[in-house]
């Protein structure tokens, strides 16, 4: 796959449910209803795993903190679609191998040294670099030359990437060493953001005390305790922000935060702990949140595992006929997921409803002909790998019971004491039967969940799943001329997959949270992340 | 004396390197890569994962790491943490007091509240105040302890709003009395329960009633005579919980959001950074064993006939 972004493991985790709603204002019992634009937000958030560095920032912690202190070339929207932010334009040539980055004039960072197309190559470059440490440096794995300032293995070779080019103050390009039409999507992840020069002469405390050019000012970090941010008056993006600033206090468990967040001792909260799904919205009432949240859940099979190995594909889709969604949405979930029907989730481009048309619905009686059609499933018995440490414990029973009773099929849940471990199991290959596997998207894009998960060989496809066909649909759409064209193909490239089943798609995330009585207008994208520069605060 | 204390200290180091050791494997055999973790589901870089491998010395055999770790130990140095790269010392020095504080706090409420409670029931036992002390400390064993905090956090916090449901400032002592007597509950019961059945019992000894004979008044017979001998057993719990309060307030620091050292060993365990495990458990071990040998030597002086050698 090229890259990973990753994230928001941590808040996966944690976990999830379901309709867009809209969030009225709140019923404001103590506040005076006036907004108070110099208000300070407060933030349920964690202590940062790493320095506060766009390159180095994957979990959900850091990676908040980041959105707020730094804007990068682009964005995205609701529907997927890309907006420019610090970049006027983004535009590849014919072939989508080079592009062209031009910046809008008279962006400064916080310290007051302009942003120039320096700053953000000079920014990558350092990245890049495996003696820099950065966690997210294979991002860019696309450009030419990267392979010489990152090596598999060893020192850099080089200490610039040729493919990045100053042309003039506020232009330059990325050569890439293949067209890639959506290329533009992968620049909204932190690796591409910019840094001033400073920074990367003194990383370390740049670390600590980052200086961006986003809508908020960095003003202090008390380890596991909070990181305040100040609106930065200087700022001239669109996401102007509607507030003072932000805190965001650090705990340790979602469950310690709600109990703050009921009190108004929090303003909001990134996930609401699963064992008071059942009960937030009785808390919160309207000021309940639940919206789209564009990450997948599916159970798939070890390939490489002497059951799965010469499969018919009828039994897999035997088994995911077997599976009532729905019903298990609403009951173990509390109607906090979504039936899944396709392989791509939703609020990303080139979502397409019902990929998997029927196969992923339920339907005992076509399932158990579908089993037998296949030659029943190898030794009749499945197990499903799920890590012990997160609520997972719940649906697989579901699952497996479904399709017991549907099947006859044994089907038992095999836990792994946490995520590393389960991580590790599958990284190495030993699953013995069936994994359970999440995916939140790296950028909005339905390549993303396609050929970067189930492709041959690539490094998201832990499963050992091959198919030609797919294969050469995500070859023909990596090689699309434009956006809409390449989504199209990948379209087609997730229908296929309704022939080969990689995975057995079961349900989408949304995000569950709620605010307090001193705030209004709080919403979260489709990648989890709040958007707090809409944050307004009450007048107290 | 002096020779039994230094006797003390000296067999420390071998209980202090076997606890080390010990733990040092059991975390190595855990399963699951913590550089690996750090790229969570996604699919790592290896260039990267060997860098930071390199970096934190983990790319050397087993021995080797113990025998860097103990030598930087010895220089002060507890190492970097795996995620993040920060030191670990610093961890440890801001969770160490916070959980210090915590700890003295349920400590102190323990032995004050306790042991008037203990002492009340067992002079008037099969009385009222008895009946009420014994009822009540078996509820507080019975419910286990993250129930009385969620009760806690409910009522006070949520509720009455007496105080905030978590503790905003973990250095504010103000903020961590409520934990502290949540933490304190178990032992408090404990330390009551035991200092009744010792009273109980020293009460219709011959000393107790010689005294009683000689006239002498009533308070300083249970303060100088009855108390005094009957602490011995409330000694040895109240030494070996205060190690317990600070290393294991797991829960109660989790449910009250308090950055201690429970919290501290949870998430390092969770992450698998080993050697910050290590550094917590060495200090706790330190702790006990201190505690152990002030418990020790606290019995010669509630009891001059124990003399040491």
């Amino acid at each position: 796959m090229r890259g990973a972004k990753s994230a928001k493991w941590v808040a996966i985790a944690g976990v999830v449910a379901l309709t867009a709603t809209a969030c009225g204002g709140g019923d404001d019992k103590k506040s005076s209803g006036k907004v108070d634009p110099k208000g300070i937000v407060s933030y349920a958030n964690g202590e940062p795993q790493n320095a506060l560095q766009p390159s180095n920032t994957m979990e959900a912690y850091g990676s908040v903190v980041i959105d707020a202190l730094f804007t990068g070339l682009v964005h995205y929207d609701k529907q997927g679609n890309i907006t420019y932010e610090n970049a006027e334009s983004v535009t590849p040539d014919k072939a989508n191998k080079v592009w062209t980055v031009k910046l809008k004039p008279g962006w400064k960072f916080h310290n007051g040294e302009p942003v120039t197309a320096k700053s953000y190559v000079d920014a990558w470059n350092w990245a890049a670099d495996p003696a820099n440490g950065q966690q997210n440096s294979s991002w860019y794995r696309d450009i030419v030359g990267y392979d010489k300032v990152h090596p598999e293995k060893g020192k850099a070779k080089a200490k610039a990437m040729s493919g990045l080019k100053v042309v003039d103050e506020n232009t330059f390009t990325i050569t890439l060493n293949s067209g890639i039409p959506y290329y533009a999507y992968k620049l909204v992840y932190k690796p591409f953001f910019p840094l001033p020069s400073a920074a990367l002469k003194d990383p370390k405390k740049y670390g600590e005390a980052p200086v961006g050019n986003g809508p908020y000012k960095f003003k202090s970090w008390q380890h596991k305790k909070s990181i305040q941010v100040t609106a930065w008056s200087g700022y001239k993006g669109k996401d102007k922000p509607k507030n003072g600033g932000i805190n965001f206090k650090a705990y340790t468990t979602p469950n310690a935060a709600y109990q703050d967040l009921r009190s108004d001792n929090v303003d909001t909260m990134p996930l609401i702990p699963d064992s008071e799904l059942a009960n937030y919205k009785n808390d919160f009432g309207d000021r309940a949140i639940t919206e789209d949240f564009s990450a997948l859940n599916t159970i798939n099979p070890a390939f490489y595992t002497k059951q799965w190995k010469d499969i018919d594909v009828k039994v897999i889709q035997g088994l995911s006929m077997a599976i009532d969604r729905e019903t298990i949405a609403k009951t173990t979930f509390y109607g906090t997921r979504k039936a899944a029907s396709g392989w791509v989730a939703r609020g990303v481009k080139g979502y397409k409803a019902d990929a998997c048309g029927e196969y992923c619905k339920f339907d005992p009686k076509k399932a158990k002909q579908f089993v037998k059609d296949g030659g029943g499933v190898p030794g009749n018995k499945i197990s499903i790998q799920y890590n012990a440490d997160q609520p997972h414990k719940g649906w697989v029973t579901a699952v497996c019971n479904d399709i017991q009773k549907n099947l006859g099929v044994k089907c038992v849940g095999d836990p792994v004491t946490d995520f590393q471990a389960d991580t590790e199991i599958r990284d190495q290959k030993k699953v013995k039967s069936i994994y359970r596997s999440g995916w939140v998207l790296d950028y909005p894009f339905n390549g993303n969940f396609l050929g970067d998960l189930y492709g041959t060989g690539v490094d998201g496809n832990k499963g050992g799943f091959s198919d030609k066909k797919f294969d050469e649909l995500v070859k023909k759409a990596d090689n699309a001329k434009t956006i809409e064209e390449s989504a199209d193909l990948y379209n087609q490239a997730e229908a296929e997959l309704k022939n080969s089943f990689p995975g057995i798609p079961l349900w989408y995330n949304t995000t569950n949270s709620a605010y307090s009585n001193n705030v209004k207008n709080v919403e979260f994208d489709q990648a989890g992340d709040p958007i707090l520069s809409e944050v307004e605060v009450f007048e107290k | 004396m002096g020779r039994y204390v230094a006797r003390r200290l000296l067999q420390m180091i071998p209980v202090f390197i076997g606890t080390t050791l010990l733990i040092f494997l059991m975390v190595n055999v855990l399963p699951g890569d913590p550089v690996r973790a750090l790229w969570g589901d996604k699919p790592p870089d290896p260039a990267q994962v060997a860098q930071i491998k390199h970096d934190r010395g983990l790319d050397l055999p087993l021995w080797e790491q113990y025998l860097h770790y103990m030598k930087g130990l010895f220089q002060g140095d507890f190492g970097n943490t795996i995620a993040g790269n920060r030191p670990i010392l610093d961890e440890i020095t801001q969770a160490f007091p916070v959980s210090m504080r915590l700890a003295v706090m349920a400590w102190t409420f323990e032995l004050v509240v306790g042991i008037t409670l203990g002492v009340f029931a067992g002079i008037r036992r099969g009385r009222i105040v008895d009946n009420t002390v014994t009822i009540f400390t078996l509820l507080v064993i019975s419910v286990p302890i993250f129930v009385v905090g969620l009760l806690f956090q409910l009522y006070m916090g949520n509720e009455w709003q007496w105080i905030t449901p978590t503790v905003q400032d973990s250095e504010d002592m103000g903020q961590l009395v409520v934990p502290a007597l949540v933490l304190g509950m178990v032992g408090l019961a404990y330390v009551a329960r035991l200092t009744r059945t010792s009273i109980a019992e020293n009460r219709s000894s011959d000393y107790i009633r010689t005294a009683v004979a000689k006239g002498l008044p009533r308070k300083r017979i249970v303060t100088r005579h009855l108390l005094r001998n009957s602490l011995i057993p409330v000694v040895t719990y109240l030494g070996t919980d205060i190690g317990t309060l600070m290393g294991g307030a797991v829960i109660t620091e989790g449910i009250f959001n308090v950055t201690g050292v429970g919290n501290l060993l949870f998430t390092s365990l969770a992450r698998r950074e080993g050697a910050v495990i290590v550094g917590i458990v060495t200090v706790l071990v330190l702790v006990y064993l201190l505690a152990s040998l002030l418990v020790d030597l606290l019995y010669a002086v509630l009891d001059p006939r124990i003399r040491y050698a």
